[in-house]
Order: C-alpha cells, then sequence, then structure tokens
C-alpha cells in the first residue's frame, strides 16, 4: 500500500485532511509528521497549513521542512500544496508586513483588501469564506472527474499570483482574478480546501493518491 | 459568478445527542448529530454549526467524541459553538476536527479571549456569536442590545457597536441571532442583520427565526447576510436543503447546487 507524509509543522488541525485521504483511498499509510526520514521514504508529500504566514514560515523553517520541501519536490514524487502550504511555496507574500517565503515558485501572495468590489461594485468580504467556482486552465490528471466551474471551499484573505502563467491549473475571481491552483512538473498545489469540499475535494485527493507526478 | 451564499443547518447537540429532535424518515437514529450531519452533507448544505448546550464538563468531553467521529465522515465545515472559554477548549475542538469555534458569552465577559484566541489560532476559524434583541420603541431610531443568557440577561452593549469591536479583536465571522425573532419563526431581524453586515467587513451568518424559504431570501437580500443558519425547517423535512437552494436560486441568489 502507499504512503503519504502529511507534513506537520504544527499549524492547524490535520485530522480533517487526514480522515479525508483515509476516506478515499482505505488502507493508505498517512504519515502526519515533520521528521525528515518519514517525509523522505514516503511516496507522496502533502504540505498543507492554516493561519497567518509569519508563523507558519517560522515554524516551516525551525523544524527544517523549508528543506524536506525542497527535497521532496526535487525527487519527482507527487507533491500538493493546500492553502497556506500553497501560498508559501512562492517567493513573497503580503501578509504580516511582508514575509519572505520559500521561493520554490515564482509568484506573489497578495492582500484582497479593504475595500473589495465586484463587478456590480458591491462591496465584498474578506476573508473571501466559502464556496467559489474554479476555472480549470489546463487539463491535469488532478482533475479528473471534476467539472470545470466545480465550486470548492475556499478561506482566506491572501490570493496567490503567479509569474509564470504556464503554471497556472485553474483560476477564480473574487473582485479581483487570482491563480487558486498551479501545476508544475511533480508539484500541484491549491489556495481552497480539498478536505472541505465535500465530492469534488475527495474527488482531488483521490486524484492525487493515483497519480504518478507526471502532468 | 460569484461566491454562493452558505446553507448552514444547525444541531443543538447535548451530551452527544440532538436535542428538539430531528427527523428523517430514513435514518434509524435521529438523535446521532453525527448521522444527521451525514444526511445534510449528502443533501449539499454548505456547512454544518454543532451547538452544544451540555452543562457539564464531562459532557463536554463527548462533544469532542462527536466531533472527531463527524470529521471523519463528513467533509464539508464544521463550526462549534457552546461553552468555548478557553483556548484549551478551541484547542481541543480543532484538533477534533472542527473548522472553526463559535464564542458567545466568553466574549462578553472577556473580550481579551477573542484577540488570544484569533492570535493563536488565526481568525478564519475564530466565529463571535451575538445575541441581540431590539430594544429601541416603535418610533425611536433602531437601536439593538446584546443579550446573554439565552436572551434573559441584557448587557448594555449596542450591537452594531459589539459587533465591529469583535471584528477589530479578530473575529473572523459573525453568527448574529436575532433573539426577539428566535424560535418564533418570523423569520430573521432584518434590520440588525443588514446594520451589522454593512458595518462590518467579514462574513455575517443570520440565524433566528426561520420559518419558510422566504425568510432565508430575504436574509440574502435584504439583510445582506453572507450565509444563513436554521435549524427546525430542516429538521422536521419541512424543508430539504435542495428545495431550499432551488427556491434561492429562481429569487436570483447564487448557490453551490
Amino acid at each position: 500500500m502507499s504512503s503519504i507524509a502529511v507534513i506537520d509543522y504544527g499549524m492547524g488541525n490535520l485530522h480533517s485532511v487526514a480522515k479525508a485521504l483515509e476516506h478515499v483511498q482505505p488502507g493508505v499509510e498517512v504519515r502526519v509528521t515533520a521528521d525528515p526520514e518519514q517525509v523522505r521514504t514516503a511516496d507522496r508529500v502533502l504540505l498543507p497549513g492554516v493561519g497567518a504566514i509569519r508563523d507558519c514560515m517560522a515554524e516551516i523553517r525551525r523544524l527544517g521542512v523549508d528543506k524536506e520541501v525542497r527535497e521532496a519536490i526535487a525527487s519527482g514524487k507527487p507533491f500538493l500544496g493546500i492553502c497556506v502550504g500553497y501560498q508559501a511555496l512562492m517567493q513573497f507574500s503580503e501578509e504580516n508586513e511582508g514575509i519572505d517565503c520559500l521561493g520554490e515558485f515564482e509568484g506573489r501572495v497578495n492582500y484582497f483588501g479593504d475595500d473589495l468590489r465586484d463587478q456590480a461594485g458591491e462591496r465584498l468580504k474578506v476573508p473571501h469564506m466559502g464556496w467559489n467556482e474554479v476555472q480549470q486552465s489546463i487539463d491535469h490528471p488532478l482533475w479528473a472527474n471534476i467539472d470545470n466551474g466545480t465550486r470548492f471551499y475556499f478561506v482566506h484573505s491572501y490570493y496567490v499570483k503567479l509569474a509564470q502563467r504556464e503554471q497556472v491549473a485553474a483560476t477564480c475571481n473574487y473582485g479581483v482574478d487570482f491563480d487558486v491552483a498551479l501545476a508544475h512538473n511533480n508539484v500541484f498545489a491549491v489556495q481552497f480546501h480539498p478536505e472541505k469540499s465535500h465530492t469534488a475535494g475527495l474527488q482531488l485527493l483521490k486524484n492525487f493518491l493515483n497519480w504518478d507526478g507526471r502532468a | 459568478m460569484a461566491l454562493a451564499k452558505r446553507i448552514i443547518p444547525c444541531l443543538d447537540v447535548e451530551n452527544g445527542r440532538v436535542v428538539k429532535g430531528v427527523k428523517f424518515l430514513d435514518i434509524r437514529d435521529a438523535g446521532d448529530p453525527v448521522e444527521v450531519a451525514k444526511r445534510y452533507d449528502e443533501q449539499g448544505a454548505d456547512e454544518i454549526t454543532f451547538l452544544d448546550i451540555t452543562a457539564s464538563h464531562e459532557g463536554r468531553d463527548t462533544m469532542v467524541h462527536t466531533v472527531e467521529r463527524m470529521a471523519s465522515q463528513v467533509f464539508i465545515p464544521l463550526t462549534v459553538g457552546g461553552g468555548i472559554r478557553t483556548c484549551e477548549d478551541i484547542r481541543k475542538m480543532l484538533n477534533a476536527g472542527a473548522d472553526k469555534v463559535s464564542i458567545n458569552t466568553a466574549a462578553v465577559f472577556n473580550p481579551e479571549f477573542v484577540r488570544e484566541a484569533a492570535e493563536r489560532f488565526g481568525s478564519q476559524c475564530i466565529v463571535v456569536a451575538i445575541d441581540a434583541k431590539k430594544v429601541s420603541q416603535p418610533g425611536e431610531p433602531d437601536k439593538w442590545e446584546i443579550f446573554t443568557h439565552g436572551g434573559r440577561k441584557p448587557t448594555g452593549l449596542d450591537a452594531i457597536e459589539w459587533a465591529k469591536k469583535m471584528v477589530e479583536y479578530g473575529a473572523g465571522e459573525i453568527l448574529l441571532t436575532s433573539m426577539d425573532q428566535d424560535g418564533v419563526k418570523n423569520g430573521y431581524d432584518l434590520g440588525v442583520t443588514r446594520a451589522i453586515s454593512e458595518a462590518v467587513n467579514v462574513p455575517v451568518i443570520a440565524s433566528g427565526g426561520v420559518g419558510n424559504l422566504d425568510h432565508l431570501v430575504e436574509g440574502c437580500i435584504e439583510g445582506k447576510a453572507d450565509a444563513v443558519l436554521a435549524a427546525s425547517i430542516f429538521h422536521f423535512n419541512e424543508y430539504t436543503i435542495p428545495q431550499a437552494k432551488q427556491y434561492m436560486r429562481e429569487r436570483g441568489i447564487e448557490v453551490r447546487l
């Protein structure tokens, strides 16, 4: 049976994502861990994350998770980032007066703003919380059996803009257009929470567990 | 294309059992919150709220187990409220699999608790519940006050000012229950719902008094709520979640179908 390391750097509850993985693939070995050996020997790696980026980055560096992430990405094994685990892969985040992130991909994490409005001029609340439509930009094994435009569950106040447009796997609009999924070689990363997105989210996790890391 | 308004069924849970009863013809045990949550999940609820009304400490541990069971089987967001008084209470619920906790009375008695909780766990998981009652007389300018103890104890706090303060302290969402309406089934108090929704920049969940599907529509349109919470209209199969969503969509409200 295959194994997946869910990297635990102390930020938020990993129970849901672990349970969702076990739910879509009974028998999968889910390792909720920060131990480099456990991560290195897993078939797949998942980087989750919630909360403020400053605290996340501090813990990522303190626990040596930055090195684990770099190695996992370089190894070619399937890698999935979720929410702040996606944002952390970028170069820089505006949150907490500006924080340098892992820089695995060229991109920035920006604030939605305090006066966000839709096209009709209606004010939009921040955080962007709830179910929004995800527009797939590319065909990818992780989108298998998921309709374009399907709603996923989001909760975030900062959004990713990727510099390399060919890495964009999906976009969403909430006052601004932003990049809600990244695909590059063996890496896939999403801003929404698949573990909280009902059948579509579970399908994405299932696709990840069946993915060989090739786009 | 826009963010969908959320429909949130709410379950009152005491000692690990649903109280007030929930009737689903095809569930064997309608008293088990996890069974009920699963049914709402299948129907397409956007979130679930568990409100723990257990009085004792031992009963609270039962809630932790209920949340754990729920989180292993239901993959939509879960908010847990009732009896959240310390960061340790929050940590337990989040570790068990809750996505958000709702703080009510503890916020009124100790607003700093909200700040502490938001700093430690992030605003995204801190909901502040506000129980508001209209205190102005007809003819006077509208005024709503915060009440505690199920609407029995006035606090002297102005509901709109309080909501703004809670957001400043780090609340990521406001769960607004209009008390004079609660259980009466006359619909949400749209005045206070709209006033608070316009006064704060975080999502507002309207709660209290839903008796029919028009109330859900009004809550979104006139009340400008970002989400609508209801209990009894769903529990007794008066309406299903898909019926509610269809009805709202026909009236121009964006929903997740």
